[in-house]
């Protein structure tokens, strides 16, 4: 078609300064701009960290309630998924919450509009994202080691690791679908039902790398090979995030 | 689409369900370690089989759907996901029927079980998505096949402590079987392959005609036709 070409050569030559400025450099800095933007609202607000938080506690509290056993052993068994299923139900709320308030102040359609590429806009959301996670899960691991006595902490560094690792990964896929869901209807309910099958594999891995570290000794060849699969599912999921958020987020 | 293909696809598949019936229950062999149970093989199998080429299915319409944002692929995406939905339910109740004999055991959480299950529930997820979430949801659930098919290998890698699936010959090759069983099984996988396909263009051309009732329907509200 003649008039597409002739539309479409002044817009080239107008994207031109825009692609060269889109350095991985100015990428990671605009990125590190739009988390920054996000923490710094909640820092403000503080609502997703008190009632995200508050929420995790009282999932750690009833299932501590649903495993009334004291014997060290069950609790070696059940405090890992335990752990994990607090992350993944307090994660849904907490993403949701995170996107909505986009949703709300009408400024989802100005954050893309920015001058930034999607990508940036993507890797910002998500990472801020992680961060609230990981706040959340700085509650949930210690109140799991106090409600049910499990000796979570022998061995730090590879549960930070692990507990980082799954974080990452769930605010990368998490941020894809809460952000596609925007404009969909019944998202509350959809987000899991989307969300769930696709991560099982980040939460499996995630509560054998924690099962693990509770054996007595702690059987750390296992820990470091499930801390190794989140890694790589975090690294296929970051891949394909990356290319789907593009082709998923156009207003 | 070609619409001759249709009724070619049922034919094939009335004649060849006859002759495979036909293998299973009189030309085959019975097992020597399963006796009737073994039976069940020729449906489990290629209704696996099935669900697995309409997921490919999917997967690929999903992808192409996203590059290129043209609806015809969402539709064959659809129509994809509904069927397999359908030969997952299968698949996982005879699977589930035949652990029982073959193990003693309704459900195990083993290689195949477990990633056919999880695969099912993405399934179940990208039809949910597609009935409830209006419009906007044909790119989401794009993005959860492209997903689901990304988290397929972790999951195979995630369960992987040794395979007990009972397996088809000696030595797990289905070209170890006895020649009867052999036929009757490749003669059951093309009768499901033609039932897939008639399955997928039925609900390819409803998905098809839904789509074009909408874009009618919003074309005379743009006329003004409905107030």
């Amino acid at each position: 078609m003649p008039t597409e070409k002739l539309s479409s050569a002044p817009a080239a030559e107008a994207a031109a300064p825009v692609a060269a400025a889109i350095a991985p450099q100015s990428v990671v800095r605009q990125a590190a701009r739009v988390a920054w933007k996000d923490l710094r609202v909640e820092l403000r607000s503080r609502e997703i960290v008190y009632t995200v938080g508050f929420f995790a506690a009282l999932v750690v509290v009833v299932f501590s309630f649903a495993f009334p056993s004291a014997e060290p052993r069950v609790i070696a068994q059940v405090a890992p998924g335990m752990i994990w299923v607090a992350i993944a139900f307090a994660g849904t709320i907490g993403l949701s919450r995170a996107f909505d308030r986009e949703r709300e102040g009408d400024t989802m359609r100005a954050l893309l509009l920015a001058p930034a590429p999607r990508l940036a806009v993507f890797l910002g959301k998500a990472i801020a994202i992680a961060v609230l996670i990981m706040i959340v899960e700085a509650i949930i691991v210690p109140l799991t080691a106090l409600l049910l006595g499990a000796d979570l902490f022998g061995d730090p560094a590879p549960l930070a690791l692990a507990l980082t690792l799954g974080a990452l990964g769930f605010a990368v896929a998490g941020s894809v679908f809460a952000a596609a869901l925007l404009r969909v209807r019944a998202r509350d309910v959809l987000l899991p039902v989307v969300l769930y099958p696709i991560l099982i594999p980040l939460f499996v891995a995630g509560t054998h790398a924690t099962a693990a570290l509770l054996e007595v000794p702690a059987d750390l060849d296992k820990v470091w090979y499930w801390i190794t699969f989140l890694a790589v599912f975090d690294a296929a999921f970051l891949v394909v995030s990356m290319w789907v958020f593009e082709a998923l987020v156009i207003e | 689409m070609k619409r001759w293909l249709f009724p070619l696809f049922a034919i094939a598949t009335a004649i060849g369900f006859a002759f495979t019936c036909w293998g299973v229950f009189v030309s085959t062999p019975t097992d020597r370690a399963l006796y009737y149970s073994q039976k069940i093989f020729y449906y489990h199998v290629s209704n696996a089989f099935m669900l697995f080429m309409a997921v490919g299915v999917t997967g690929v319409a999903s992808i192409a759907f996203l590059r290129g944002r043209n609806p015809r692929w969402d539709d064959v995406a659809l129509a994809g996901a509904e069927v397999a939905v359908m030969f997952g339910a299968v698949v996982l109740f005879t699977g589930s029927m035949w652990a029982k004999a073959a193990w003693d055991l309704w459900w195990t959480w083993e290689n195949r079980l477990t990633m056919s299950l999880l695969l099912w529930l993405v399934l179940l997820g990208y039809v949910l998505v597609r009935r409830f979430g209006g419009p906007g949801s044909d790119r989401l659930a794009a993005a959860l096949a492209v997903f689901g098919t990304v988290a397929l290998p972790f999951i195979y890698v995630m369960v992987g402590k040794g395979d007990h699936h009972p397996q088809a010959g000696s030595d797990g090759n289905v070209a170890t079987l006895d020649s009867t069983m052999r036929l009757t099984f490749w003669m059951s996988v093309l009768t499901f392959f033609a039932w897939m396909n008639l399955l997928i263009r039925a609900r390819l051309a409803t998905v098809r005609a839904e789509r074009r009732v909408r874009e009618l329907r919003e074309r005379a509200i743009d006329a003004g036709l409905f107030d």
